[in-house]
C-alpha cells in the first residue's frame, strides 16, 4: 500500500506499537466491566487505578485530580460548563486562539447569563499582557489560556497567567493537549485549577482524555448515570484506552527531552527550506513547539497547496482538523491580525516522532515542485 | 475444559468478538487518520471507515444512516437524548415521565434535569417487570415533554412494550426516547415501524469495545436536539470531539454481526438460558424476577429464598455473575429494580443475576447448576431461618427480638 509521508500530528498521531501492545489484552481476554464485583471486573478497576497514577505522574498531579473522558473535547467542556454551573453568572475569559472546543461551551454559558470576553493576542500569537490586563481588572471566574496553539505552535506564560488570575480568585484552565509530550506539562508549577490533555495527539488512542482539576473546584458533571469517575464522568469506562493513555503518557515522559530535540533539527531544516521557497513563517518569532510550523506561500491558496502535497504523497493541513472543512481562514491567524488574503494560503506541518530528515527533504521538493507547477499554470491562465 | 470463573455476566459487558477486534487493528496501526482531516488519505480512508460504520449501526435497526450519532457510550447517549430534548422542548412543557425501573443513566439524567425545574414522574412498574399502559397514559400531562423507557431491563431482562408506548406518545406529539444499550442484538428494532424518537445504543453490550455508542435521532419527523458537548462541530453539531475511528469501526461490525446472527444465536442462547432455569429451579424455594415471556432469551435473575446474599455470592466464585446491576453492585443497597417488583430486601439480597451469552457452553451452564445446587444446600444447612421454614414457621410473623 501508497503510504503518504505523515505531517500532520497535530490533528492526530500513529499508536505507539508499545500502546498497542499494552492495549491488546484490554480487547481481548481483558474485558471486564470495572465495575463489576467478579475477578473480570476487578481486574479492570485495577487497571485503570494504574493508568490513572500514570496519567498523574505525568503531568504532576496527583492520581484523585485526574477524571478520564471520551477526549479532550469533552475534557474542556467539563471544566467550563461543570465549574461554571457551580457559580453565580459572571465572566468567563479566554484567550482569542483557544480551539472551538473551548470557545464554544464558553459561548454557550452566555445562554445563562455570562459575560464571554476574548483576550486578544499579538501579532506573534502570543497573549497581549495589556490585553489580558484589562480583562483581569473585570474580575473573571473563568478563565481558560491553552497551553500551546494547535495551528501556530505557540507557548504561552500560562504559570505567569495562572497566578494573576488565582490571586484575583478566578478559576484557571488550560488546554494542553498539543503541549503535553513536547514541552513540559507540571500542573502544580502551572498553577491552574484545570488542565485538558488528550491521548491521540501522544500516540495514544483515539477517544479517551483526561481533565486534571484542583480539588478545590467544585464541578457539576455533564454525563449524569452510574457514578464512575467521583461522579463527575458516569458511563462504563474504556479500559483498554484508558490503559493506552496510560502508556502512552509514560512514553510521552520519557522520550520527551529526545524527541523535541530532533523535531527541533528537523523543524529548523524544514523552515530554512520554506523560507528559500518564498515562505512567510506565522509566529516564528514566539516561543514555539518543536514540530510545528504554520506559513504560507503569498498568493497561493493553501487548500490548493494541501491538495497537490498530498497527490505528491505528503499528508499535511491547512487549518486545524476539526475546522478544516470550513472554507473561513484560520480564525487563530485573523486574531493575530494577519490579513485574510495571507491566512487564505496557510499550510501547517505538524512533524512527529516517527519523520526523518528525508521526509522534510522530499517535502521541501514536493513543495517546491508544486510551486512551480502552479505558478505555470497561473502564468498560462493569465 | 472449563475456565474458571466462568463468564455469565453479558448484561455487565461482553468480550469483544474475535472478528470485531480484527476489524479494528488496521484502526489501531496505519490507519490512523483523523476523520476529521479533509486535507490527505488518512483522514478520508478514517472518515470512509466511520461512514461504513454508521451503515451498519443504522442496517441493525432499520434506520437511515444520517440518522445516527456517535457518542462515547449508551450512558452519554441518555444524557444526550434526555437533556437534548428536555432542554430544545423546555418551551412547550417541562415535565418528563421515565421508569422506577430505569438504568441509572437515565435515572440520574432526570433527576438533575428536576433540579433545573423539570418535574418528573417515575412510574411503577408491575410485579412481572413490565409496564402498565394505563399507568402512562394517567401520567401524561400536557406538559410532558419527554417520555424515556427502556427497551430491555438490564437486571431483569424484561422488554417493554414499545410500540405501544410509541403510538400513545406520538399521538400525544411527546418526544419518546429509548434506552437500547441492552436490547441489540437481543430482540429485534425496526425504527421504520416503531414510533420512537430517540434510541440509545451501546457497542460494549452486543460484543463491540466499550467507550463507543450511538444515539439515534429521528429525521421524519424531525426530532431536534440541544448538543451537550459543543467544539469543533463533529456529528452536524450535536456531539462535538474528534471522533474515534477504530471503537466505530469495531461498534459497526459488531452490530452487523448482529444483524447477520442474532436469529440463530438467541435460539442457542435461550436453550442454553432454559436449561439453566430448569436446573435451577428444581432448587427448592427459588423465585424467578421478571416476566419470562417477555423477556430476552440471555438473561436468568433468580432469588433464592432463605440464603443470605453476600454469603451466597463468596460461594460461588467460580462464576462471574451480577448480584445487581454492574453499575451499582459496589453498594450493598438492595437492587432497586428489584424493589420495583416488589421483591422484599431479603429476596433482593439473595438474588443473582445469569446473563448467558455467545461463548457460553452447555458445560459451563451444567457446572453453574451444580455449583449453585451444592452451595445453596450447604448455606441453608447453617441457616436457622431455613430450619425454621422446613419447621413450617412463617417467618413474616415471627417477633424478632431487638439487641
Amino acid at each position: 500500500m501508497f503510504a503518504p509521508v505523515y505531517l500532520d500530528h497535530n490533528a492526530t498521531t500513529p499508536l505507539d506499537p508499545l500502546v498497542r501492545e499494552a492495549m491488546l489484552p484490554w480487547l481481548g481476554a481483558r474485558f471486564g466491566n470495572a465495575s463489576s464485583r467478579h475477578e473480570y471486573g476487578r481486574a479492570a478497576r485495577k487497571a485503570i487505578d494504574e493508568a490513572r497514577s500514570r496519567v498523574a505522574a505525568a503531568v504532576n498531579a496527583h492520581p484523585t485530580e485526574v477524571i478520564f473522558t471520551s477526549g479532550g473535547s469533552e475534557a474542556n467542556n467539563l471544566f467550563i460548563k461543570g465549574a461554571a454551573a457551580m457559580m453565580k453568572p459572571g465572566l468567563v475569559a479566554l484567550s482569542a486562539i483557544e480551539h472551538p472546543c473551548v470557545r464554544e461551551p464558553a459561548r454557550q454559558l452566555m445562554r445563562s447569563g455570562w459575560c464571554c470576553e476574548e483576550i486578544a493576542v499579538d501579532g506573534s500569537g502570543r497573549i497581549d499582557p495589556q490585553a489580558f490586563d484589562r480583562v483581569l481588572a473585570d474580575k473573571p471566574r473563568i478563565v481558560s489560556v491553552m497551553l500551546a496553539n494547535n495551528e501556530t505552535g505557540v507557548i504561552q506564560d500560562v504559570e505567569v497567567l495562572a497566578g494573576a488570575i488565582r490571586k484575583r480568585g478566578g478559576w484557571m484552565h488550560c488546554d494542553a493537549v498539543q503541549a503535553l509530550g513536547k514541552i513540559p506539562v507540571d500542573f502544580r508549577a502551572l498553577g491552574v485549577h484545570g488542565l485538558t490533555l488528550s491521548a491521540h495527539k501522544i500516540h495514544g488512542p483515539l477517544g479517551v482524555g483526561a481533565l486534571i482539576v484542583d480539588k478545590r473546584v467544585e464541578l457539576a458533571p455533564l454525563v449524569a448515570g452510574g457514578g464512575q469517575e467521583r461522579s463527575l464522568r458516569s458511563g462504563t469506562e474504556n479500559v483498554m484506552a484508558i490503559v493506552g493513555f496510560a502508556t502512552a503518557c509514560d512514553v510521552a515522559v520519557t522520550m520527551r527531552n529526545e524527541r523535541s530535540a530532533h523535531l527541533a533539527v528537523l523543524r529548523d531544516a524544514l523552515e530554512r527550506g520554506l523560507t528559500a521557497l518564498g515562505a512567510r513563517l506565522f509566529s516564528a518569532e514566539a516561543p514555539r513547539l518543536p514540530n510545528t510550523s504554520f506559513f504560507a506561500i503569498p498568493g497561493v491558496d493553501g487548500d490548493t497547496l494541501v491538495g497537490r502535497l498530498d497527490r505528491a504523497g505528503f499528508a499535511v493541513a491547512s487549518g486545524s482538523a476539526c475546522s478544516s472543512a470550513d472554507p473561513e481562514p484560520s480564525h487563530t491567524l485573523l486574531s493575530m491580525g494577519v490579513d485574510p488574503e495571507l491566512a487564505r494560503a496557510a499550510v501547517r506541518v505538524s512533524l512527529g516522532a516517527g519523520n526523518t530528515r528525508q521526509d522534510v527533504d522530499g517535502f521541501l521538493a514536493a513543495l517546491g515542485e508544486s510551486l512551480a507547477s502552479l505558478r505555470t499554470m497561473t502564468a498560462v491562465a493569465v | 475444559m472449563l475456565k474458571f470463573p466462568i463468564y455469565l455476566d453479558y448484561s455487565a459487558t461482553t468480550p469483544v468478538d474475535p472478528r470485531v477486534a480484527e476489524k479494528m487493528i488496521p484502526y489501531l496501526t496505519e490507519l490512523f487518520g483523523n476523520p476529521a482531516s479533509r486535507s490527505h488519505s488518512y483522514g478520508w480512508t478514517a472518515e470512509k471507515a466511520v461512514e461504513e460504520a454508521r451503515e451498519e449501526v443504522a442496517a441493525l435497526v432499520n434506520a437511515d444512516a444520517k440518522e445516527i450519532i456517535w457518542t462515547s457510550g449508551a450512558t452519554e447517549s441518555n444524557n444526550l437524548a434526555i437533556k437534548g430534548a428536555a432542554h430544545f422542548y423546555s418551551g412547550k412543557g417541562k415535565h418528563i415521565i421515565t421508569l422506577k425501573t430505569e438504568h441509572k443513566a437515565v435515572l440520574d439524567t432526570v433527576r438533575e434535569l428536576e433540579r433545573q425545574g423539570f418535574e418528573a414522574t417515575y412510574l411503577d412498574v408491575q410485579e412481572n417487570g413490565l409496564l402498565d399502559l394505563e399507568v402512562l397514559k394517567a401520567a401524561i400531562r400536557p406538559d410532558t415533554v419527554v417520555v424515556s423507557v427502556m427497551f430491555v431491563n438490564n437486571e431483569v431482562g424484561v422488554i417493554q412494550p414499545i410500540a405501544e408506548i410509541g403510538e400513545l406518545c406520538r399521538e400525544k406529539g411527546i418526544i419518546f426516547h429509548v434506552d437500547a444499550a441492552q436490547a441489540t442484538g437481543k430482540v429485534a428494532i425496526d425504527l421504520a415501524t416503531l414510533k420512537v424518537d430517540l434510541m440509545s445504543f451501546s457497542a460494549h453490550k452486543t460484543y463491540g469495545p466499550k467507550g463507543i455508542g450511538a444515539l439515534y435521532v429521528r429525521r421524519k419527523p424531525r426530532v431536534r436536539l440541544e448538543a451537550q458537548m459543543h467544539g469543533g462541530g463533529h456529528e452536524r453539531g450535536l456531539r462535538s470531539g474528534t471522533l474515534a475511528t477504530h471503537q466505530i469501526v469495531g461498534m459497526g461490525e459488531a452490530f452487523r454481526l448482529a444483524r447477520l446472527e442474532m436469529a440463530e444465536e438467541n435460539a442457542r442462547v435461550l436453550a442454553l438460558r432454559d436449561r439453566l432455569l430448569a436446573g435451577l429451579t428444581t432448587i427448592e424455594e427459588t423465585f424467578v424476577n421478571g416476566d419470562l415471556a417477555n423477556r430476552v432469551p440471555h438473561n436468568l435473575n433468580i432469588s433464592f429464598a432463605y440464603v443470605e446474599g453476600e454469603s451466597l455470592i463468596m460461594a460461588i466464585k467460580d462464576i462471574a455473575v451480577s448480584s445487581g446491576s454492574a453499575c451499582t453492585s459496589a453498594s450493598l443497597e438492595p437492587s432497586y429494580v428489584l424493589r420495583a417488583l416488589g421483591r422484599n430486601d431479603e429476596l433482593a439480597h439473595s438474588s443473582i443475576r445469569f446473563t448467558i451469552g455467545r461463548f457460553t457452553t452447555v458445560e459451563e451452564v451444567d457446572y453453574t447448576i451444580d455449583l449453585l445446587r451444592r452451595k445453596i444446600g450447604k448455606l441453608r444447612e447453617l441457616s436457622p431461618l431455613w430450619d425454621m421454614f422446613k419447621e413450617g414457621i412463617d417467618l413474616d410473623t415471627v417477633q424478632w427480638a431487638a439487641h
